[in-house]
């Protein structure tokens, strides 16, 4: 049949009309809306550099890493370590308890589960990811803590251990969903290729599904331990603020982010030396976040498989 | 038949000295070939020749890969396509493609044949539906779709969807139509099929195929271009390819001695 209309000639006449700002105007206004992000975080970065700088004018570095943090007293001392430790040992805690559970969990989801226990459980377990986490933090010290003290007696009212426990449900969803991902992306020829050969489902999923998915497991776990790290809420109701620097977690301890509630609440006044080592802290727990961010994006690249 | 005289009008690309790089690697080494008009091109060779890579170049499809150079000409009705004041659409508006697996949009019949001239700023509904039973005939695929343009291409046999995305291309009345091993993901009987339409379209549109398959080449080309490691080993009309290779590595690979 005859094409009646001439849509190339319309094509081309269209095509001499038709400007080309547009087409090179919008990556330029994307480019704008990409650096929103950028430029907040560099924002972010410089306030917590410069008042963190202040700080340092006043408080020695051999001071800010020792293990006497008495910001309070007559002659105060900033010692960071019993905070890194305090923030350490509960994240430790956290992923003891999140990394085995989240990983079987999310084998179990991805492998075993039939469509319909998974469509039950999913939901469930992303529910709990919206729970806020000042509703964890008073699990943690009315529900974990009492718990514990029957198991341990000389639990203290306050300690490392049930926020630590806490903190680990609370980043377990995160770890099952992200290694689910991986999991789940893992292209199912490659599955084949073993069952063709008489694995079992078991054999599948521990040295073909988890070997090709392990760069996405490994960025959920650093992923859950930066989220670890940076929680506040838990830590602030169920560790308490003792400045000590124990390896006990049946004390009481305090974190970063636990010592920079304590004073955002009121304690520093503005311009004390106090109210600038909050920055100080700050700037600890932002490399400490950024350090890990980098070590996930070492491990994804690294252990990649490419398929 | 094909001609054997060539006059300048006769063919459309004229491809001079066609270097191209991806990074550091050359794939393609000094082309020299010219397409004409109303006839189907083949170009075959073993995996890796440089023939997706130089079928993709004749629409500048290649440049989507960020680190390919290109030295050289490819001369279309005797412009140089990489020419600044060539608009690259533009170009992919008039040439053509069709791809090694049926890509279709994950939207109805008539909106993937309809997308082109829609996008090129044709509304008027009449003319839309107009262009897509001229488009779907073409591709002899209307009286199997007739009834259902509405539903989604992904409905489809993989051979429809196939024909679907030669209607596809050509809703916007190309000049060149260029298929990458476009049967490769196909049956044998969606094969016949496209290779019968290939035969028809050639009356209007001038056709260059890249295909793995010797038998297809000797079916439906009238030249046949056979690569080898990024050269043009030999050019020549389909026939003389397949009975007489001047060149011992054709012959050679022809008969399935390597490749």
């Amino acid at each position: 049949m005859e094409q009646k209309t001439n849509v190339r000639a319309i094509i081309k006449n269209n095509f001499a009309k038709k400007k080309r700002t547009t087409d090179k105007a919008m990556p330029i206004f994307f480019l704008v809306c990409a650096s929103v992000s950028v430029i907040t975080t560099i924002g972010i970065v410089l306030t917590l550099f410069t008042d963190a700088y202040k700080f340092f004018q006043k408080v020695p570095f051999s001071d800010f890493f020792s293990t006497n943090l008495a910001p309070l007293s007559p002659e105060p001392h900033f010692g960071i370590l019993p905070l890194i430790n305090g923030t350490l040992l509960t994240s430790l805690i956290a992923m003891a308890v999140a990394v085995p559970l989240g990983l079987t969990a999310a084998m179990y989801l991805s492998e075993f589960a039939s469509d319909k226990v998974r469509r039950v459980l999913k939901p469930m377990m992303e529910l709990l990811a919206g729970v806020p986490t000042i509703v964890y933090g008073f699990f943690a010290y009315s529900f974990v803590t009492p718990l514990l003290m029957k198991i341990i007696p000389t639990l203290e009212a306050k300690n490392a251990l049930s926020p630590g426990i806490v903190m680990g449900i609370m980043i377990l969803p995160l770890v099952t969903s992200l290694s689910e991902d991986a999991m789940k992306s893992v292209p199912e020829a490659m599955r084949e290729g073993a069952y063709g050969l008489g694995s079992t489902k078991l054999e599948v999923t521990l040295k073909v599904v988890i070997p090709a998915a392990i760069s996405g497991i490994m960025a959920s776990f650093v992923l859950a331990i930066s989220r670890a790290i940076g929680e506040t809420m838990i830590v602030t109701i169920a560790s308490g603020s003792s400045k000590n620097f124990t390896f006990d977690i049946t004390q009481s301890m305090q974190t970063m982010t636990g010592y920079i509630v304590e004073f955002t609440s009121g304690d520093a006044g503005s311009g004390t030396t106090g109210y600038y080592s909050l920055y100080a802290v700050g700037l600890m727990l932002f490399l400490f976040t950024l350090v890990l961010n980098l070590i996930a994006q070492y491990i994804s690249k690294k252990f990649r498989e490419e398929y | 038949m094909s001609k054997q005289i060539i006059t300048s009008e006769e063919y459309v690309y004229d491809v001079q000295g066609l270097n191209l790089w991806y990074g550091s690697d050359q794939a393609l080494n000094d082309i020299n070939m010219k397409i004409n008009k109303n006839e189907v091109t083949a170009i075959i060779g073993p995996s890796g020749c440089g023939k997706s890579t130089f079928i993709k170049t004749l629409n500048r499809m290649i440049e989507n890969i960020p680190i390919v150079k290109t030295s050289g000409e490819i001369l279309y009705h005797g412009k140089n396509i990489f020419d600044k004041s060539v608009r690259v659409e533009e170009l992919r508006t008039t040439v053509g493609m069709v791809f090694q697996k049926p890509n279709p949009f994950p939207k109805s019949i008539f909106e993937n044949v309809v997308y082109g001239p829609k996008i090129h700023g044709i509304k008027d509904k009449q003319v839309l539906m107009e262009i897509c039973e001229t488009s779907l005939k073409s591709a002899a695929l209307w009286t199997e779709v007739k009834d259902r343009l509405h539903d989604n291409a992904y409905g489809l046999s993989g051979g429809q969807q196939q024909r679907l995305c030669i209607a596809r291309c050509l809703a916007v009345q190309p000049d060149v139509i260029l298929m990458d091993e476009p049967t490769s993901a196909l049956d044998p009987i969606a094969t016949a099929k496209i290779e019968e339409l290939i035969n028809r379209l050639k009356s209007e549109y001038t056709i260059a195929i890249v295909t793995h398959s010797m038998q297809q080449a000797g079916r439906i080309s009238d030249k046949t271009a056979f690569f080898l490691m990024g050269e043009l080993i030999e050019y020549d009309g389909t026939e003389i390819i397949f009975s007489n290779p001047r060149d011992k590595r054709t012959e050679d690979y022809i008969t399935g001695r390597f490749g």
